[in-house]
């Protein structure tokens, strides 16, 4: 792999691996999905050192060049990441309309309990 | 007209006056922050109901689609323990003369729909039913538990949920019923959400017969 594309890999790979555990360290993003992001930065600096395994993928996956091996995965990691999204947000969905029916049906409670109880005057009075 | 039940009127967001309104007619009004859909909005009731302990409930929309004379058939079905859950049918005819079926025109492609589901649901429950997306419906303690769960599908429940409830193992049973077209105000099936509807329907009546 010419040296050229060797360090503009190198950057990239170093560069996310920084920006997602910056993310983390300030709890702008949870541990819980962050690890699909660092495995994919990990996967670009072991692909950029060691050239050998990518050609080994390359012919495994029988493709022609290295460069359709890097964009098939990129690809395929994007989908995933797609999809995890889409189960995450119904997930959320679901606790969402949960929460706003439990508050719809303890509003409504507590306008009744507040119908009910009508201040005495000598409640109101201090001490 | 009944005196003897309790009304709950369920407010799913509206920006109208509608939720004042109920509740100057007397009914007791449960208000969603923001717009969740039919299904949710039927299941805040659902949930409500069970917890202030009542033993039976009627169901029914709130745009006038439903005649409400009915709702003493429906709920003697189920009061009787004929059924645990009674489905009002606008295509079912009444048996002591004088036909029902619906009193207003319901488009071509939704009675083509109304028809498919209507005929796949009865062949799955094995049980004529002739109205499968009517929301005019009475239950049982025992059915409201159920919809209460996190099984109950919040958007467009229908035919899945007979076909869920039955397989659950409650009795149903289809009750004449008269519904009107809704006045004036736009219907939920409208626009593009027909497709969806289908679509939603079968994706959800599939993955239910797959689940043991």
């Amino acid at each position: 792999m010419p040296i050229r594309n060797k360090v503009v890999a190198l950057v990239f790979g170093i560069g996310m691996l920084i920006i997602i555990i910056d993310l983390v360290r300030r709890r702008k993003l949870r541990e819980e999905y962050s690890w699909l992001w660092l495995m994919t930065g990990a996967g670009i600096l072991i692909l950029a050192l060691w050239f050998d395994l990518l050609k080994w993928v390359t012919h495994l996956v029988g493709a022609i060049t290295p460069s359709s091996t890097i964009f098939l995965f990129a690809f395929l990691f994007l989908i995933f990441i797609s999809l995890h999204f889409s189960v995450v947000i119904s997930k959320l969905t679901d606790r969402n309309k949960e929460l706003a029916q439990r508050y719809a049906i303890l509003e409504s409670e507590l306008n009744e309990l507040k119908k009910q109880y009508v201040p005495h005057e000598s409640d109101l009075q201090p001490g | 007209m009944l005196p003897q039940v309790d009304v709950l009127v369920i407010d799913d967001g509206s920006t109208d006056d509608g939720r004042q309104r109920a509740m100057e007619a007397g009914a007791k009004v449960i208000s969603h922050p923001f717009n969740l859909g039919y299904g949710s909005a039927l299941q805040t009731g659902y949930k409500y109901v069970l917890k202030k302990g009542y033993e039976t409930v009627v169901q029914m929309d709130g745009d006038g689609q439903h005649d409400p004379s009915f709702i003493s058939d429906l709920l003697a079905v189920v009061q009787r323990g004929e059924a645990d859950i009674a489905i009002g049918s606008r295509f079912l005819k009444k048996e002591e003369g004088g036909g029902s079926g619906p009193c207003y025109q319901v488009p071509f492609t939704r009675r083509l729909g109304m028809k498919l589901f209507g005929e796949i649901t009865s062949l799955l429950i094995r049980q004529q039913v002739t109205d499968s997306t009517s929301g005019y419906q009475a239950m049982d303690r025992r059915v409201l538990e159920w919809v209460s769960g996190d099984k109950f599908p919040v958007d467009y429940p229908d035919a899945d949920v007979i076909i869920m409830l039955y397989r659950a193992g409650f009795q149903i049973k289809e009750v004449p019923v008269r519904m009107v077209e809704s006045p004036g105000k736009k219907s939920m099936h409208s626009g593009w959400k027909p497709l969806y509807y289908v679509f939603k329907m079968f994706l959800s009546i599939l993955v239910t017969l797959m689940r043991k």
